[in-house]
């Protein structure tokens, strides 16, 4: 077991492409909010207390058509529901005595790439690897934030069009490789992309909310994988 | 425009709750071989369903948008970094919507 400085290290490491891919993303975030009536002060505050991508992007839907708090409270609920399954899953990669401070820490920090860069790892994950990380990867969001609303209307309209893929790509990223080793990851890829446009696209499913349609696809998809292939306990997370 | 921060806060909340209480309620090793293999097959199912088809009206031109899921499946393909995926993508988007 490495030293809790050296897991530390590794994690910061770990967690810089992942700090620059969302300095982009959370660059536009700030734009989006600014326009959307917040102060930098709160758009960047937004940012360092949600660490949320999508979740975030929602929010300023709702704050600025003064959406009651029960709607924001659903919305995030929905959205979020995610980071509960992953959570659950990064529960089975700590130590079975973990501290409730360390797991309260980790907590804050969980999002769709710290949980990909935490799974991957070898073996128990230490707090302190996932500190390193959260510190690095939450200082690139809520630093891009500030530029973003700070700064977003002097960037052409072009430019700040471009960043909107920026999010998917580093989903894309997180997704691809393993999918290229692993045929069953692949299969669960193709099929969640499939299912995610039927439910766009087809009449009457295409009235769910994009919340609600990532909940049902992720619940059916990753079900009905687990079902056809389950996992080897030798192969590891 | 109701008060910001009361939002922020009930998003940062929500949010939070729904990240800590799983990693402080289950404290033992889930031994169910099905929901072992659910919870690894979860972040593939919930990150491909918000990619697509979402990318491609992530942006204003279907081409453009199109042109960068194209090139950041081929960078993720080859196995780039998050940034590199990240960048090449909206470079993709960028240089269509400027040709077209």
């Amino acid at each position: 077991m490495e030293s809790s400085r050296s897991s530390f290290t590794r994690g910061m490491r770990d967690g810089i492409p992942i700090c620059l891919g969302y300095l982009a993303v959370s660059f536009a975030f700030g734009i989006q909010a600014v326009q959307s009536g917040l102060s930098v002060f709160q758009a960047t505050l937004l940012s360092l207390t949600n660490v949320t991508s999508a979740g975030q992007f929602a929010g300023l839907g709702i704050i600025s058509t003064s959406g009651s708090l029960l709607e924001m409270a659903g919305a995030q609920l929905i959205i979020n529901l995610r980071y509960m399954l992953m959570s659950a899953a990064i529960s089975q990669k700590i130590k079975p005595d973990e501290k409730v401070f360390h797991r309260m820490g980790i907590a804050y920090g969980m999002t769709d790439e710290v949980f990909a860069i935490s799974a991957s790892h070898p073996g128990v994950l230490s707090p302190f690897y996932s500190y390193g990380a959260i510190l690095v990867s939450v200082f690139g969001w809520t630093l891009g934030t500030f530029l973003g609303a700070y700064s977003g209307e002097i960037l052409p309209q072009r430019l700040i069009s471009a960043l909107g893929v920026a999010l998917y790509g580093m989903f894309l990223a997180i997704v691809i490789p393993p999918a290229r080793e692993n045929v069953n990851v692949r299969i669960t890829v193709i099929a969640a992309m499939l299912m995610s446009t039927i439910f766009t696209y087809a009449p009457v499913l295409k009235n769910i909310s994009s919340g609600f349609r990532i909940i049902i696809v992720t619940i059916v998809i990753a079900g009905v994988a687990a079902l056809l292939f389950p996992r080897d306990e030798e192969a590891g997370a | 425009m109701r008060n910001v921060y009361i939002y922020i806060l009930v998003m940062a909340l929500v949010t939070y709750a729904i990240r800590v209480l799983p990693l402080t309620l289950i404290r033992k090793e889930i031994r169910s071989k099905t929901i072992k293999s659910f919870l690894y097959y979860v972040p593939y199912a919930t990150l491909s369903a918000m990619t697509f088809p979402a990318i491609l009206t992530a942006v204003e031109n279907t081409y453009a948008a199109l042109a960068g899921f194209i090139v950041a499946l081929i960078l993720a393909f080859f196995r780039r970094g998050l940034l590199t995926v990240a960048i090449g993508a909206c470079a993709a988007v960028f240089i269509v919507e400027l040709i077209l």
